[in-house]
């Protein structure tokens, strides 16, 4: 690179030179001779390549560059040798210099990789390389250190900013027990880590080695454009040396050379793949490759799965009507009789209780499970009794006219609901649902604000829920009882019906028609090699925050490819209509060529600044 | 057949990475191989008995390219 740049810096001086001698009218010698040596300067190492290169039999770019310029010293024109040469050689120079920028997106993200970690070898404290950890060793993380392997949480608690993994950098509690990632930093507290994986195993490594893959991946587009350029430069080169027998031109032929090679239409689209899919990594967006990214730029349909993508995929306590009792003392019961069971509205109450009651929740005696109508318990000398309205039947517990009709009421919005009685006296009604995640409604419009025309819901849920949820999220529809194979039908009905469909899900429970509809999108994959797997594009955090950017990049990006193609193409076709028209020449020829691949290169760098969604 | 992944110095242009690519393709011993110019990164499939690892880096050393790492 320093090389290169020396070789245009000299090179340039000595075009300098020349110029102003000319311009101080001494001897054109000097001029002729400061141009061949700006020529050779710059040429050299063009030269020397095209050399080794046509010894394997290929023709290159340097090859078509180097004729040109000596062809051009050969029929005097000095100045085009020098001018060629030169523009190729700062030409390069600027592209190096620019796409290593786009390449940076990467590196920078290679970066974030753990180096060193902290464990205890023959009881002793020790650092040692990441990789070198052993799986099940315990590595110590103080507070700013980074994360160096995949594993669970054994001792202490902290928060910890995995930005590296899913792009938000919103710091996420860690305790006893919790998953963590190598790659994210810890903030603010001691935490002993037991490995499970390490180096590439591990979902940052596993990132890392994706995106690399995704970038190589080629577009349709792409290959559209190399199979393009693959005949034009034969076709060129064949065209220069007819034109020299028609036109008896040297200069037409020379100049045929230098464009010989479209060297923006080849880089076109690579280049805005490389920035989308780096911006893309960077937040937590892993793109499978550029063939996704140009599909997901025409997808104008998203279909949700429910469970775990619009809602959390846990029940949660949703209501708490109470007839004469605190809440507080409702949910204490309550907590305290459900202590025993894992049943998932159980855990959704017991939850709640964790959070608002103050009072230690233990063991209750005499408990009892009546299975699939509730449980019974004894809790300070007072029978309490939770469960549907089974249980109340059997147990001969009369339910109020008034408190039945709250309860109905509640079960039409979907919800499943429970009811508490102390002593055969009802007590309250908890109502349990699998809400919409809290921002859901607003990923909803911004969707549509990126251009998607119709989203929908392919739930396994009972209608009344899924009813209830598609109103309150605003959705253009929903399908519900839906088995795995109906949500496949569904989306192959979407497209037959014209639309581009992606679906939305988990990445584990929905794979076939993840795998039907046109792009399939994950979500909350970090952690589930699965799910990356399957998905063509991989949302890392367990929100739908980046689903809308997701879309709009792709969408941007999928302009910028076609803007760059368009551009590129014209120029290649002005340019031979131009030469061929006898308006450009060696040296402006080469300006053209140059210009329009770093205009490519420009317009592609835009992408790693999209950050509107 | 092996493979292996060439990570080579910045490519400065996509031709070079044409470049780079037939020539490895055309050197004895190598099945297929292609080259990247935005990752600068060579994926080579080639047969061991035939090549090793220091004959794939002269065959890039020829197009003027020098082999940083490999994996």
């Amino acid at each position: 690179m320093k090389k290169k740049l020396k070789i245009v810096t000299i090179s340039g001086f000595l075009i300098g030179v020349g110029w102003l001698s000319n311009l101080l009218n001494f001897n054109p010698l000097i001029f002729d001779t400061a141009m061949v040596a700006a020529a050779v300067v710059a040429g050299y190492q063009v030269a020397i390549s095209a050399y080794n290169t046509l010894k394997m039999k290929v023709i290159s770019i340097n090859l078509l560059v180097t004729i040109a310029a000596v062809g051009a010293v050969i029929i005097g024109e000095y100045w085009e040798a020098a001018a060629v040469t030169f523009l190729f050689a700062f030409g390069s120079y600027l592209e190096s210099r620019t796409v290593g920028k786009a390449r940076d997106a990467i590196r920078d993200l290679m970066d974030l990789a753990p180096n060193l970690a902290t464990v205890i070898r023959e009881g002793e404290e020790k650092e040692i390389a990441a990789e070198e950890v052993e799986v099940e060793e315990v590595v110590i993380v103080r507070p700013g250190e980074k994360i160096p392997v995949d594993g669970r949480v054994v001792k202490g608690k902290s928060e910890v900013n995995q930005a590296a993994i899913t792009g938000e950098s919103v710091p996420v509690r860690k305790e006893i027990g919790d998953e963590v990632f190598s790659g994210t930093i810890n903030k603010n507290g001691y935490l002993e880590i037991k490995t499970e994986k390490v180096g590439d195993d591990t979902t940052f490594g596993k990132i890392i080695e994706l995106v690399e893959e995704a970038q190589e991946e080629k577009a349709p587009t792409q290959k559209l454009m190399e199979r393009f350029s693959k005949y034009y430069t034969p076709g060129i080169i064949l065209l220069s040396i007819i034109s020299y027998f028609f036109s008896g031109s040297v200069r037409l032929s020379l100049t045929l050379l230098v464009i010989g090679c479209p060297g923006a239409l080849v880089i076109s689209t690579p280049i805005s793949i490389v920035a989308g899919i780096g911006n893309g990594a960077k937040n937590g967006i892993l793109i499978k490759g550029g063939e996704y990214l140009e599909k997901s730029g025409e997808i104008d349909m998203l279909a949700f799965d429910k469970t775990g993508t619009l809602s959390k995929g846990e029940a949660e306590v949703d209501q708490l009507i109470t007839y004469d009792k605190s809440e507080a003392e409702v949910l204490r019961l309550a907590a305290i009789a459900e202590f025993n069971s894992e049943h998932h509205l159980a855990r959704a109450i017991k939850k709640k209780a964790e959070k608002t009651v103050k009072t230690e929740i233990k063991s209750p005696v005499a408990f009892e499970t009546h299975t699939g109508k509730g449980v019974t318990a004894q809790i300070d000398g007072k029978e309490i009794m939770i469960g549907n309205s089974r249980l109340f039947k059997e147990q001969g517990i009369e339910i109020k006219p008034e408190i039945e009709e709250q309860k109905n009421r509640l079960e039409e919005e979907g919800k499943t609901v429970v009811i508490v009685a102390e002593n055969d006296q009802i007590i309250a009604l908890i109502s349990i649902a699998d809400r919409p995640r809290e921002n859901a409604y607003q990923i909803v419009e911004k969707l549509k604000q990126v251009g998607i025309k119709k989203v929908v819901m392919l739930t396994g849920d009972n209608e009344r829920i899924a009813e209830s949820v598609a109103n309150e999220l605003n959705l253009d529809g929903y399908r519900a009882e839906l088995l795995p194979e109906d949500k496949v039908k569904a989306v192959e009905e979407y497209q037959k019906e014209g639309y581009k469909v992606a679906m939305v899900g988990d990445g584990i429970n929905d794979t076939p028609s993840l795998v039907t509809a046109d792009i399939g999108i994950a979500m909350g994959a970090a952690g589930t090699d699965a799910a990356i797997d399957t998905a063509d594009i991989t949302l890392m955090a367990d929100n739908l925050n980046k689903l809308p950017y997701a879309i709009g990049l792709s969408k941007a990006a999928n302009r910028n490819i076609k803007q760059n193609v368009v551009f590129a193409v014209l120029v290649v076709f002005a340019l031979l209509a131009g030469v061929l028209g006898q308006k450009v020449f060696l040296a402006s020829g080469m300006l053209v060529h140059e210009l329009s691949v770093l205009i490519v290169i420009f317009n592609a760098m835009r992408l790693l600044r999209y950050d509107a969604a | 057949m092996k493979k292996i992944k060439l990570y080579l110095e910045e490519l400065s242009c996509p031709d070079c990475a044409n470049k780079v690519e037939m020539v490895l393709n055309k050197t004895e011993g190598v099945k297929k191989a292609d080259v990247h110019y935005t990752t600068s990164k060579a994926n080579v499939e080639y047969d061991p008995d035939k090549i090793d690892i220091s004959g794939l880096k002269k065959a890039v050393a020829k197009t003027g390219y020098k082999v940083e790492k490999t994996k």
